[in-house]
């Protein structure tokens, strides 16, 4: 809009500019913890994760056969697993809470172009996640040095796995953001998150103890299988391991993001 | 306020041309066409369910339209580039989240549109929320504090131009004369409005422009005389004196058609003719007002059969 030859009797002196992608990082980032349900719902995770860590320790410390050897993933593994429960569900909340609370008439007349929208929602997804790998290392470094004072033996090797467990825990939070995309329903997201995260993989295991050639098909999209061996480091894996885990990414993660970043875009908002 | 520098083309605030929405078979939003201009506070008139939401959700792009176009200062409001600054939007003030203060909501607002926070508090001051209630979370709101919430959001961009659904809803008597004001002073500053509602009453006495809209298509519009021009009936009085029945033959001797209507007389003719009638047969009137009912007659007519309720004779 703003020429060269702009002069002091331009109708708009404050001719406002676009809204750029950093400010609506910081606002959805701010929505993600403003509201007592966010706000706790984190709150909950990181004093869930403690509360983990030091059962852990304590199991360890008790069942100590002498030959145990805690290393940095063991930790790290902890507050990874409960972090995979509860975490989607606050990527699930960024988006669904826009539909069931309305506020995405606010949002979206604020900034129409929706998908900027969408995608700022995504990285702060991301930026939880990383926030809870961070939380979670962290820990796992706490605990290792207090096991280890403890005179149980400690070893400061596995980040393979703490690399596996930082993929796998943003293909998870993005695997809740997808399918809340998809469905904009709370509950429903959830319910389905938790639907693939504990009931698929146990059909599937049945599948493959029943069914002879079963588990040549369901290794494609078997979530937990298929990123298994992200955790022995992904410098490892070979060619059909790759295979398995795109094909895997893409039924969980890519196909329901696409086609539910394609609603929000052309839904109604009311 | 802003004005349109010299060398510059007018540009009309908000333009809808041939705007339709259909849902399946049922039509929402019928060739509805309408500008608004500067200065001037425009009514959306209508009862419940005649399009008035759906043709401002279209202008503001949450619902896309099956024909037609809605352009702001001459563009689409998906292309304005912070569209807030520029448009104040207040289309449900219950479509927000509960849980979070009534600051909280105008900071969020404040932030996206890159203003200070002090804006905020301007806002808060403005539209009389004191800061212990900007404090409290939303679902502890009554339906008039949201209002004012909503008005304030809409207004903390400095936009030129506003659209307000059912702006009036839930506001008590004191607040809506507050409203009112409020539009009014803006549209005086240069401000175009664009305001919805069910209720003619309300419209009446704020807009300078009114469009009547029933069953998703426009009925009528223009300013307050331009619609009582459209009305074709005849010209109706009231009139109450302390003789009525002699009033009443008087009237009758002259060929006027005349009806007991309550405690007086509804008469076809104009109040002079009444009038004079009544001095010259020394009857003293105690009422005499006209009784074509105004506006609300017209709009009664008017959306007669898009009403829900069968009109009642």
């Amino acid at each position: 809009m703003s020429t060269a030859t702009q002069t002091t009797s331009s109708p708009r002196s404050s001719a406002p500019s676009g809204i750029p992608f950093s400010r609506l990082l910081q606002v959805e980032f701010r929505k993600s913890w403003d509201t007592k349900a966010s706000f706790w719902l984190l709150f909950a995770i990181g004093a869930v994760v403690l509360a983990a860590e030091f059962i852990a320790a304590i199991v360890l410390a008790v069942n100590d056969d002498g030959q145990t050897t805690v290393d940095l993933g063991t930790f790290a593994g902890v507050a990874g697993f409960v972090c995979q429960l509860m975490l989607p569900v606050v990527a699930i909340l960024l988006v669904t809470a826009e539909w069931t609370q309305r506020t995405a008439m606010v949002t979206f007349a604020l900034e129409p172009r929706r998908d900027r929208v969408i995608n700022a929602k995504l990285g702060v997804a991301l930026v939880w996640t990383l926030v809870t790998v961070v939380f979670a290392v962290v820990l796992g470094v706490i605990f290792n040095l207090f096991y280890g004072a403890m005179g149980g033996s400690v070893s400061w090797t596995g980040s393979a796995g703490v690399v596996g467990f930082v993929i796998i825990q943003c293909a998870l939070m993005l695997i809740g953001f997808a399918w809340a995309a998809l469905v904009l329903n709370t509950p429903a997201a959830i319910v389905i998150y938790y639907a693939f995260w504990f009931a698929v993989p146990t059909i599937l295991a049945i599948g493959n103890q029943l069914i002879g050639w079963f588990d040549n098909v369901s290794r494609w999209f078997f979530f937990q299988e298929a990123t298994g061996p992200l955790y022995d480091g992904f410098w490892n894996m070979s060619a059909g391991e790759w295979g398995h885990l795109i094909v895997a990414l893409l039924v969980w993660l890519a196909a329901p993001l696409i086609l539910g970043l394609r609603r929000i875009s052309r839904a109604e908002v009311k | 306020m802003r004005r349109v520098g010299a060398g510059w083309q007018a540009v009309t605030m908000i333009k809808v041309e041939g705007l339709t929405r259909t849902y399946g078979a049922y039509t929402a939003v019928d060739d509805v066409t309408f500008t608004c201009e500067p200065g001037r506070v425009t009514g959306f008139l209508g009862p419940n369910g005649a399009g008035k939401s759906t043709t401002m959700r279209i202008m503001v792009g949450l619902t896309p339209p099956t024909k037609g176009r809605a352009t702001i200062k001459g563009v689409d409001y998906h292309d304005l580039p912070n569209p807030a600054r520029t448009v104040g939007v207040l289309l449900d003030a219950s479509a927000q989240h509960g849980g979070r203060t009534g600051r909280e909501v105008l900071t969020l607002s404040a932030m996206t549109m890159g203003l200070p926070a002090s804006r905020v508090d301007e806002m808060l001051h403005l539209v009389s929320l004191s800061p212990s209630e900007a404090k409290r979370r939303v679902k502890n709101y009554s339906l008039g504090m949201k209002q004012r919430l909503g008005i304030a959001n809409a207004l903390l961009g400095d936009p030129e131009i506003l659209i307000l659904d059912e702006p009036a809803n839930g506001l008590d008597p004191a607040g809506i004369r507050w409203m009112r004001g409020l539009l009014k002073t803006y549209a005086e500053r240069g401000g175009t409005v664009l305001l919805s509602s069910h209720l003619l009453h309300e419209v009446e006495m704020i807009a300078d422009e009114m469009i009547l809209i029933g069953r998703g298509k426009i009925l009528a519009q223009g300013d307050r005389a331009a619609l009582l021009a459209h009305n074709t009936n005849a010209v109706e009085t009231l009139a109450t004196s302390l003789d009525n029945d002699a009033l009443a033959a008087a009237l009758s001797a002259k060929g006027i058609a005349v009806v007991p209507a309550g405690e007086g007389l509804r008469i076809t003719a104009e109040a002079v003719e009444v009038g004079r009638t009544a001095l010259e047969h020394q009857i003293v009137l105690t009422d005499l007002r006209s009784g074509d009912g105004g506006l609300e007659e017209l709009f009664l007519q008017l959306t007669a059969d898009t009403q829900r309720e069968g009109v009642v004779a």
